[in-house]
């Protein structure tokens, strides 16, 4: 079905486009999930105006979408270099002329936002008598919630946290409109290059059906050694 | 051996506690001898669970006075009507010379058994890993739960838990145990297992606080009973005193009620 | 100061363009959010009630929608439709047809959708109590009046949450329509920036018409969910 003689061709172009898509997806999943932490907890513990904070970044990052705050970031940001002449003389120009920093700060943000609110929701649920014990065993704040909190709230959520790495990786493509060449970035190469339509796309697709099912049983494997809430 | 030549475990003078308008405990004054094992019933709302977590302020107290072993707690000056702690750092000394057993259990549901009853001992007391398993093991041996030391909480019976608990407590090798009405939570079938290891406890000499509805069992293991209502010590003394002549009426119909 | 008055300045000139950009978004989003309720109820039935040819077709078809990229659905169901329409209508002796990028947005993000409406919808149904079917079944209601006056009511409430979340993907999903040259919202907005240069402005008030809808629309669920779970025991009350 379909004609491949392109696609020998095309290999090493595909591993580097796997590379950048993997690259990305480790470094939004890593960095955001490190944020949703304390955006999750102040929301919990307060106090009331970082809460508040929290709880509007969420909102706002959620209710819009990420192709808009990728494009806000990249041109918007873009087209404000040029009233500061002086960046360009500067440490910083090499990176911010680069679009992976963009897209990397981008969907940082959103994996804080989507999974700082599930963090809200874990903190939250993690019954008040568990952290007292902890208290009245002498644990300061941060043991407790270094040793109890944080894992008994990730235990809750796992799933959902899975569910979420699947749907980031999933947004990947969206870092091709501003000029970052990941898998699907590649298989537009292809097309154009090609004129083939879909089978550059299937490709693709094929190499997403791959990745998901790595991802879903890496997430399995990691719920398997985590034990259940409850029985 | 009379109690005056025995050192002071937990002294508290004239406590008191009010949530917002309600005043719960209206100066409760109690002294714990070390190995004492003291009782404190009452109905509920009378503020004895309140009063055994105000010793190790999971309740923070309005007005009185608490020392553990000799060390007066250090408090801040009152503030919305609570005192603060004016040392944390010692509150989280004094809180791992206190073992506390809750209602709930409150195991982490996110650890095993054995690493619930190691948590205190090797991330609290700083406690090598491999002395707190050992220590950790001989204790849920005692409680008669080594065989489900590798089981998550959830896995285990209300009894189960509780005992597992208690093992938790006894591991930081407190000077004194608190418990918080530890079978109020239990099926009736499940409470006997539970008191069980509370007796042994109280048996080998620890100095104990305990709330509970059991008045037979407070009656039996008891060196001294509290008696309080509405917030104030109404009768105290040995259980016969209490249990048997009464001064107070509404004593009197209390434990003549539960029997 | 010149950010705001920039902004006045681009609503005045592009206000317009990016308003049905709005519509256009709205439209494509309720259309393939009724398309996917629809291939999601029918996916559900299939799922629970199907064969096994019937439910291995939905299992392939739930779980690659689930994890391609929506941006390569859209391109591939785009592309590959647009050219199997045509290919029948040359088979049927038509002429080729220009497919409306609204009606081609509807049907590829309604396809999309239905992926996942068939989970939710499939979770709702099984959730269920089946006594209250068996009942239903003991009056003498057909299978057609007990799924139209039974099940679909009860469903409701339990779909309801899932349901108003796929409703937030679907307007946001809407933007990568841009990608493949709709005027939806996004589209407008990039073409507006692009003419303007204001691209930062452009893109703020996007994303604030983006942020009032996905608001709106939590007004909304959140005022039918309460509807919806009359004579239904809130968990958490007493």
């Amino acid at each position: 079905m379909g004609e491949w003689y392109w696609l020998p061709d095309y290999f090493w172009r595909f591993a580097e486009g796997l590379w950048v898509t993997l690259e990305l997806l480790a470094i939004a999943l890593f960095f955001g999930f490190l944020l949703a932490i304390p955006i999750g907890l102040v929301q919990v513990t307060g106090p009331r105006w970082l809460a508040a904070i929290a709880r509007g970044f969420c909102t706002m990052i959620r209710g819009t979408p990420l192709l808009i705050q990728l494009w806000l970031l990249y041109y918007g940001l873009g087209s404000l270099f040029p009233y500061f002449p002086e960046l360009r003389q500067s440490f910083l120009w090499p990176i911010l002329r680069e679009a992976f920093p963009y897209a990397a700060v981008a969907f940082i943000i959103s994996v804080a936002a989507y999974e700082g609110h599930i963090m809200r929701g874990a903190f939250a649920s993690v019954p008040k008598g568990e952290l007292e014990a902890a208290r009245a065993f002498g644990m300061g704040p941060f043991t407790v919630l270094r040793r109890i909190w944080l894992p008994r709230a990730i235990q809750n959520v796992l799933p959902t946290l899975s569910g979420e790495a699947v749907l980031t990786l999933k947004s990947v493509p969206l870092a091709a409109t501003i000029t970052i060449f990941d898998v699907y970035g590649v298989g537009n190469i292809v097309r154009q290059e090609t004129f083939r339509t879909y089978e550059p796309l299937l490709f693709v697709a094929f190499i997403y059906l791959l990745i998901t099912a790595v991802l879903v049983v890496f997430f399995r494997w990691l719920e398997n050694r985590v034990p259940k809430a409850s029985q | 051996m009379s109690t005056d030549e025995k050192k002071s475990a937990i002294h508290v003078d004239g406590l008191h506690k009010s949530f917002g308008e309600l005043a719960v405990l209206k100066g409760v004054s109690m002294d714990a001898r070390e190995g004492d094992v003291i009782s404190i019933i009452g109905a509920s709302g009378s503020g004895k669970s309140t009063f055994l977590r105000c010793i190790n302020l999971l309740e923070l107290p309005s007005a009185g006075s608490i020392t553990i072993a000799g060390e007066p707690i250090q408090f801040a000056p009152l503030k919305d009507g609570v005192m603060n702690p004016a040392d944390r750092k010692q509150i989280r000394r004094l809180r791992t010379n206190l073992g506390m057993v809750f209602q709930g259990f409150n195991l982490w549901g996110h650890m095993t058994v054995l690493q619930n009853v190691m948590e205190a001992p090797v991330h609290v007391l700083g406690q090598p890993k491999a002395e707190a398993r050992e220590k950790a093991e001989a204790m849920l041996q005692r409680v008669g739960l080594y065989e489900k030391r590798d089981q998550y909480p959830a896995f285990l019976s209300g009894g189960q838990q509780q005992r597992a608990a208690i093992a938790r407590a006894l591991a930081i090798e407190p000077q004194a145990m608190l418990f918080d009405e530890p079978t109020s939570a239990l099926d009736p079938e499940l409470v006997g297992e539970v008191l069980k290891v509370i007796r042994s406890i109280a048996e080998e000499g620890r100095t104990m606080i305990l709330v509970t509805h059991e008045m037979a069992f407070a009656r039996d293991v008891s060196s001294q009973v509290v008696f309080l209502h509405q917030g104030l010590v109404e009768e105290q003394g040995t259980p016969d005193q209490v249990f048997n002549h009464a001064k107070s009426e509404r004593c009197k119909a209390f434990v003549s009620s539960i029997h | 100061m010149t950010f705001l008055s920039n902004i006045v300045q681009f609503l005045s000139e592009w206000g317009p363009n990016l308003l049905w950009g709005l519509v256009a978004t709205l439209q494509i989003a309720l259309g393939g959010y009724a398309l996917g309720l629809l291939i999601g109820l029918g996916g559900a039935l299939g799922k629970i009630y199907g064969g096994p040819v019937t439910r291995l077709f939905l299992e392939i078809y739930t779980t690659l929608i689930r994890a391609v990229p929506e941006l390569v659905l859209i391109l591939l169901l785009y592309y590959a439709g647009t050219q199997l329409l045509n290919d029948t209508l040359r088979g049927l002796g038509y002429e080729r047809v220009d497919i409306s990028g609204v009606a081609a947005g509807v049907a590829v993000l309604g396809i999309v959708q239905g992926a996942y409406a068939t989970e939710v919808l499939r979770g709702a149904m099984q959730a269920i109590p089946r006594g209250q079917v068996e009942a239903a079944q003991a009056y003498g209601m057909s299978a057609a009046l007990t799924f139209r006056r039974i099940m679909l009511p009860a469903m409701v409430p339990l779909a309801l949450p899932g349901m108003a979340n796929l409703w937030l993907i679907i307007t946001k999903d809407t933007a990568l329509l841009a990608v493949v040259g709709f005027e939806e919202l996004a589209g407008a907005t990039r073409q507006a920036a692009g003419s303007t240069r204001l691209y930062l402005e452009a893109f703020v008030v996007a994303g604030g018409l983006y942020l009032g809808l996905t608001l709106a629309s939590n007004r909304f669920f959140k005022w039918l969910e309460g509807r919806a779970t009359l004579g239904q025991v809130k968990v958490g009350a007493a």
